[in-house]
């Protein structure tokens, strides 16, 4: 009854007792593909601690990794820790979600008109080539030296970006998802709300979980002028004494930070949007 | 062929379709006219872009003619509307929805009280025989599971007509059969009116009451054929010596429309 579809051919196909790990597009053991994600950082810190310990080295070019652990106890039990991680934390959190009120809305009309994507498009594509650095003095101008500062700066950074990869998420859903609505009687705002938005829902939020992560990459960029706390500007102070257990201390939990912020969005989306797993 | 004298179902009158592509006009559908009876089982095949999903879509008031008139009942098509369910090649499930909330979500739009909805829903689901699936949501289905939930979804709401752009072009050989049979059964249970895109010949001629051909570049009717086979319909047929010379019919059709179409694209 059917022409065009064909029967699988018999491939003979023998069993090798080792699955090789170098098969393309394999699957391989959970286990081994977690443990290879450790192994890789683990060999990497081991030869940091070799260099460091052979003295190959200055610990003013490179500290020993003992060094870095011991400057962020310091750092913990002078306090100093806590007070710079939430001041940076609530300008991270305060910026990206200024960014992502004004983004949503403007991605998604974006995506699903065309007049005004047409109108946006060009400008924003244009602004989010400008480097951000380069607009801390306006920033200052305009809106001082203090919190607003930095969050305009984190702000910046991240909105342009965003408002464009939201506008794709909704681009990207199936246009017979729409049409079914059209076909099922549903007005133009229902669509909206109850089709195009769950549906793009699950590449927001994977929008979120990716742009958050950029807003991270700007936090030394936006304390690096006239901040007195933060993460960013413990770094940039340390420059000035030379302090590289300080600059590595920081960057690598900034780094830390920012995975973890990355975990959280993607467990949460796991939760969130059970239906769009895969798995039967 | 089909000069009923009762008013037809569906009239397509003239329609002709441009698109305009880069500023230059591409000619769809030259002039279909095509009459459809009131519960009639119309399949339409021919060569991939011949016009198919563009006819289907402006019969669903999901796109406009740009000459002729498509009439329902006698009256004009001006979009879309509940009168007409239609069922897309890709799965367009709400897949945020479980498998009822899916067939539910249809109903949304009708007066009905809530029990009879929920009655109604329940009916389909185990129509199209997803019982035991309700609140599956359709990652968790197979691709002719999926396409029972597009079916029952609708149908739902009691459209008198159903469209279908090549529903089953994306399952294997088996499911496909399976899916034709219990389509046949569910539109000889809930009398509608069937046009069916498709690209198989075998398929077309075992569901239909007729077989549309359409030419291509630009799109026309090219042949247009009573399947005068008995119903209701098993698989056995598809040997019979009738249905064998409706294919060997159909398929030369088709060929020699492929074959010009090529012969246009070298020139
Ligand atoms: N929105 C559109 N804009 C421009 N051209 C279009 C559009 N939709 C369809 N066409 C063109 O119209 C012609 C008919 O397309 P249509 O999709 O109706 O063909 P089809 O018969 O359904 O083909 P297939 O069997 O491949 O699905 C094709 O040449 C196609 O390129
Ligand atoms: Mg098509």
């Amino acid at each position: 009854m059917n022409n065009h579809v064909h029967q699988p051919e018999a491939i003979p196909t023998r069993h090798k007792p080792k699955r090789d790990l170098l098969e393309l597009r394999q699957e391989i053991p959970s286990s081994i593909f977690s443990a290879a994600g450790f192994v890789v950082p683990a060999l990497l810190l081991f030869s940091w601690w070799l260099v460091t310990e052979l003295g190959f080295v200055r610990p003013l070019f490179l500290p020993s990794p003992q060094a870095v652990v011991m400057e962020g106890w310091r750092q913990l039990s002078e306090g100093v820790l806590v007070a710079d991680a939430s001041i940076s934390i609530y300008r991270i959190v305060v910026g990206w979600l200024a960014a992502t009120i004004v983004a949503v809305p403007i991605g998604i009309l974006m995506g699903n008109y065309r007049i005004i994507e047409g109108s946006l498009e060009p400008l924003i594509s244009t602004v989010r080539y400008m480097p951000v650095v380069a607009l801390i003095p306006l920033s200052i101008l305009w809106t001082g030296i203090g919190d607003a500062q930095k969050i305009l700066i984190l702000f910046l950074g991240t909105f342009f970006q965003q408002s464009l990869m939201i506008m794709d998420n909704v681009k990207n859903i199936d246009m017979n998802l729409i049409r079914a609505g059209q076909t099922l009687g549903f007005s133009n705002s229902e669509i909206l709300r109850r089709i195009i938005l769950p549906a793009a829902s699950p590449g927001i939020w994977d929008t979120f979980r990716i742009t958050i992560g950029w807003t991270w990459t700007y936090l030394v960029v936006a304390e690096l002028v006239a901040a007195s706390e933060g993460l960013g500007r413990r770094i940039m102070d340390a420059q000035r004494y030379l302090a590289t257990d300080t600059i590595l201390f920081g960057t690598l939990f900034i780094g830390l930070l920012g995975l973890l912020t990355d975990y959280v969005f993607k467990k949460s989306g796991q939760s969130l949007f059970r239906w769009n797993s895969q798995t039967r | 062929m089909n000069q009923t004298l009762i008013k037809p179902k569906v009239a397509i009158d003239s329609v002709g379709k441009t698109f305009r592509v880069n500023a230059m006009p591409l000619v769809a559908i030259e002039r279909i006219d095509i009459n459809i009876r009131e519960n009639e089982f119309v399949s339409i095949v021919g060569t991939s872009g011949c016009g198919k999903s563009t006819l289907l879509n402006m019969v669903g008031g999901l796109d406009e003619p740009t000459s002729g008139e498509i009439r329902i009942d006698g009256v004009p098509v001006a979009g879309p509307g509940r009168n007409r369910g239609f069922v897309f090649q890709s799965y367009s499930l709400f897949e945020w929805m479980t498998v009822q909330t899916n067939i539910r979500f249809a109903l949304e739009k009708s007066t009905m009280a809530k029990a009879e909805k929920t009655e109604l829903v329940a009916h389909f689901i185990q129509a199209v025989g997803l019982s035991g699936f309700e609140n599956a949501y359709p990652r968790q289905l197979s691709g002719g599971m999926r396409q029972r939930v597009a079916i029952a979804r609708a149908l739902v709401y009691k459209p008198s007509i159903l469209l279908m752009d090549e529903p089953f072009g994306a399952l294997d050989a088996q499911t496909r059969g399976m899916m034709q049979e219990l389509l046949l059964k569910v539109w000889e249970d809930h009398k509608v009116t069937v046009l069916f895109v498709t690209h198989d010949v075998d398929e077309a001629i075992f569901l239909a009451d007729r077989v549309i051909v359409l030419a291509s570049r630009p799109g026309r009717v090219k042949k247009d054929m009573d399947i005068k086979l008995g119903r209701p319909r098993s698989f056995d047929i598809v040997t019979d010596a009738a249905f064998t010379a409706y294919k060997r019919e159909i398929f030369a059709d088709i060929r020699e429309e492929t074959l010009r179409v090529m012969a246009m694209e070298r020139a």
